[in-house]
């Protein structure tokens, strides 16, 4: 087991590396620059312009840049942001407990609805709940994040008032940062009303972000189940005559889990994706939207820090998920 | 059942929280954007001063709400010297700073706060002009203020004199700008001695009617009243502003009463917005211009009639309907309506696509093909390039004109436009600074802008003389002549199309009471109720 986990650490290295070098290049090669955006309209001399670059020192080569960039890295320093004149490591963990418990409680969404859906589907395979199930998902997948977004906000918030509209907490709710987690916060803060405020926030958000993995994880789940259970042992367990909630809940989901959890794993890079459109329209602080304002500024520290440490968040998830396997399926050993 | 009930209760009774029954004088403003940060002046951007220079700080002379018009503020008065080099100003007596959590101030506002505020700006070796990384006074570099200011001395507490290298009709104008903020020494030297200098840009103090209280980065900004505002404490107790950049999302929080204030409404919720009873929506025309500059440089746009030829053949009100859905006001000006000095005597171009074509053709153009650059973003004065070009596009192909519409990533935009060869004409515009209309006229189409902020590349000896002597007479109504001379000869060589001021619309909630219309586009809410 040890050996495995420093053979996958191992691995990790040159990826480390690569997304480095892919982060460093990748807002290099847009056009325009975040000294000629900070200008805007006015413009700015030819000198004007190098003497900026050089006191950001943009005008060194690249190759030098880099290697600063990475010795940063090392030091755990990211760098200072161009725009708010922060330090790109304090920004990202000031905004990354709001998108981590969003991801959380999406993917926790998307896995208690979407593993029993596909159960049933497959269960029920080609009657009209697997239909209505699969029809669901496959539109649930096809939704347009931004658009399903304003829907449910328009429906919930505008027209039935269940809802609030955006934010993580109502704004008369005041209380410091302790963790930056808005359902822990608001507990600690002995508030009243607190808690139930934070939640209410996070019903809309929750569901835009869990939709697309939940169709996946429902889809998945429903075919790896149709492949289990037409294996020998679940015919075999039907045989010996075992009821059916015992032959699929135990039997059959077990050894199906296995793509699953697989899929779930993945889906956490397509949450932080998808964190950057439904952070956008639920005015949530989380690192999607810091992403998005980064891009647009061309602030350099604050888009290669971001990537590298979402990159590197994705990267020990699926770590983790390989280790899961093992735990699941005592049959995958890591030795 | 019982279980859904009581979530739906649940549910119900915290979004009823969530509406601000925070208390009667809150106001809360769903801002577009994040501020970069509480020193406005190391930035350039209406959102960063919104929540800094607008809300906790002052400046030495102040525009008076919802106009252009200069007045006193940190400084009571001031005295100009004859050859208009010297500018003394006396300080108000008794002003206080921001007694926070984090700084309680020892001494009231004085000369040495000014000092500061300039010096650390103007001077390259001062302790403070690099006291983050990568520090740049963008707005003050950008105003020419380096080479226009000589020094700036203490004669006593309370009397600080400016001296310039140049006269400079503007110069009371730029002190009322953002950049022009006044921070306190005191507190810097506190930040200084404890190591924090940072926090200048983070924890603010300021003199200004509202002291800061904390910034929940990307979310919310609380601010609360300043008992001591020396122009008297505001009518609402807290400010909150409520970090909202999607606007059809600003929108419904609006209607659900989650904020007060919608800086930006979309033009498509506009009617919503006047229908709706618990809203309302005041609307003014905005101190900018859109237009578009033709290269008067570069062949046959060199040719005044060819330049006004295609000038009359721009269908100014399809643009207004198409581009501005009814938010917009034909220009017949390079100043908007609002700016002092505005020539109103002046007629435009008539859309006459016939006269067009006949002007073309004495000037012996016949098939011009040419090129019109389409912003990739949009702005104030210029909600969507693409389609204003593309309208334009097909009133040049009434006159026997073919256009191609070209685009680059806004900074390249920006830069290549500059280029004095540009191959095209160019769609841009300009919000104004400070009110004046040298900020304008100097800025867009003197000679010094040229290879710069002058897209049309027009150095025009005669409009040039006009506006460098307005410079420099500080006699208001010689300069008004001066300038709406220099309209007359811009409209006769025609070095843009003017295309269209926007009409600002801000959408409040019917509660709110007493706000004006910045013309800078500023959201300033000080002199602001709530209703109860």
């Amino acid at each position: 087991m040890l050996a495995f986990i420093l053979k996958r650490l191992g691995l990790l290295i040159p990826t480390f590396l690569g997304v480095t070098i892919a982060s460093f290049a990748f807002i290099r090669l847009l056009p325009g620059d975040p000294v000629l955006l900070m200008a805007g309209e006015r413009g700015l001399t030819p000198e004007r312009h190098a003497a900026l670059l050089k006191q950001f020192g943009f005008d060194r080569p690249l190759w030098e840049q880099y290697f600063e960039y990475l010795t940063g890295i090392f030091q755990g320093d990211l760098g200072v942001s161009l725009v708010t004149k922060n330090p790109v490591f304090d920004e990202f963990f000031t905004l990354f407990p709001a998108t981590l418990e969003l991801s959380i409680c999406a993917i926790i969404f998307a896995v208690v609805i979407g593993i029993p859906a596909g159960i049933i589907a497959a269960a029920k395979r080609g009657g009209p709940i697997d239909h209505s199930v699969m029809g669901t998902a496959l539109v649930g997948y096809s939704m347009p994040i931004f658009w399903w977004g304003l829907l449910m906000i328009v429906f919930f918030s505008g027209i039935l008032k269940w809802t609030p509209v955006s934010g993580r907490i109502s704004l008369m709710f005041y209380f410091p940062q302790v963790t930056g987690f808005m359902l822990i916060d608001s507990l600690l803060s002995g508030q009243k009303g607190a808690f139930t405020s934070a939640m209410s926030h996070l019903i809309l958000p929750t569901i835009v972000l869990g939709t697309i993995p939940l169709a996946v994880i429902a889809r998945q789940t429903r075919s790896a189940m149709l492949e289990v259970l037409s294996e020998d042992y679940v015919r075999t367990a039907r045989a010996k005559g075992l009821s059916n909630f015992r032959v699929i809940g135990v039997h059959a989901l077990r050894n199906a889990l296995i793509p699953v959890i697989t899929t779930i794993g993945l889906q956490v890079g397509v949450l932080l994706g998808g964190a950057i459109l439904t952070e956008t329209i639920f005015s949530w602080p989380g690192i999607g939207k810091w992403m998005v304002d980064s891009i647009f500024r061309r602030d350099y520290p604050s888009v290669q820090g971001g990537l590298l440490m979402i990159a590197g968040i994705v990267m020990i998830v699926n770590l983790i998920v390989d280790l899961l396997y093992g735990l699941i399926n005592p049959r995958i050993s890591h030795d | 059942m019982i279980r859904k009930s009581l979530l739906m209760t649940a549910l119900i009774g915290a979004s009823a929280l969530a509406s601000f029954s925070v208390s009667a004088k809150t106001l809360v403003h769903c801002s577009e954007g994040s501020p970069e940060g509480f020193d406005a002046a190391l930035y350039t951007a209406g959102t960063t001063f919104d929540a800094s220079s607008r809300a906790i700080y002052n400046r030495l002379a102040e525009f008076e709400r919802g106009t252009t018009t200069i007045g006193p503020a940190l400084a009571e008065s001031w005295a100009v010297s004859d050859d208009g080099l010297e500018y003394t100003f006396n300080l108000r007596k008794g002003v206080k700073f921001h007694t926070t959590d984090y700084f309680t101030p020892t001494r009231d506002f004085n000369a040495d706060d000014v000092v500061f505020s300039f010096a650390r700006q103007l001077k390259k070796d001062h302790p403070w002009n690099q006291y983050t990384a990568g520090t740049a006074w963008e707005y003050f570099d950008g105003m020419s203020m380096p080479s226009l200011l000589s020094d700036i001395t203490k004669v006593d507490d309370y009397t600080v004199k400016f001296t310039l290298t140049r006269p400079e009709a503007p110069m009371i104008a730029n002190l009322g700008m953002d950049f022009a903020s006044i921070v306190s020494k005191e507190y810097a030297d506190a930040l200084a001695a404890s190591g924090n200098k940072e926090d200048l840009n983070q924890k603010p103090i300021g003199t200004g009617p509202f002291k800061f209280l904390a910034y929940q980065k990307d979310a919310v900004i609380r601010y609360k009243a300043h008992d001591d505002y020396f122009a008297g404490r505001a009518a609402i107790d807290d400010l909150i502003f409520a970090i909202t950049t999607e606007p059809a999302v600003r929108h419904q929080k609006l209607k659900a009463g989650e904020c007060h204030f919608n800086p930006y409404p979309q033009p498509a919720d506009l009617q919503a917005i006047k229908d709706d009873p618990e809203l309302k929506l005041p609307q003014q025309e905005g101190l900018n211009v859109g237009y578009l500059a033709y290269n008067t440089k570069v062949a046959p746009f060199d040719n005044a009639n060819v330049r006004k030829a295609l000038n009359m053949a721009i269908d100014k009100q399809a643009i207004l309907d198409a581009v501005f859905q009814g938010a917009g006001k034909a220009a017949k000006n390079p100043i908007p309506p609002t700016i002092w000095s505005y020539n109103d005597a002046i007629q435009d171009d008539p859309y006459d696509p016939e006269a067009s074509k006949k002007m073309l053709a004495d000037a012996g153009v016949s098939g011009l093909e040419m090129k019109i650059w389409a912003m990739p973003v949009q702005r104030p004065y210029n909600p969507d390039a693409r389609r204003m070009a593309e309208v334009i596009q097909a009133d040049f192909a009434k006159v026997g004109v073919t256009v191609e519409i070209v685009s680059y990533e806004w900074g390249e935009y920006l830069k290549r436009s500059k280029d004095e060869d540009r191959d095209g004409a160019v769609l841009l515009g300009w919000t104004g600074d400070n009110g004046d209309p040298d900020n304008f006229l100097a800025v867009l189409l003197g000679c010094d802008g040229v290879g710069g902020s002058n897209r049309a590349q027009w150095c025009h000896q005669p409009f040039e003389d006009l506006i460098q002597k307005a410079k420099v007479v500080s006699d208001p109504a010689e300069r008004t002549a001066l300038y709406e001379q220099a309209q007359v000869v811009f409209k006769e060589q025609a070095p843009w199309a003017t295309i269209a001021h926007s009409v600002v619309s801000k959408a409040m909630r019917n509660e709110v009471t007493g706000y004006k219309i910045d013309p800078f586009g500023g959201h300033v809410f000080y002199g602001v109720d709530i209703a109860e």
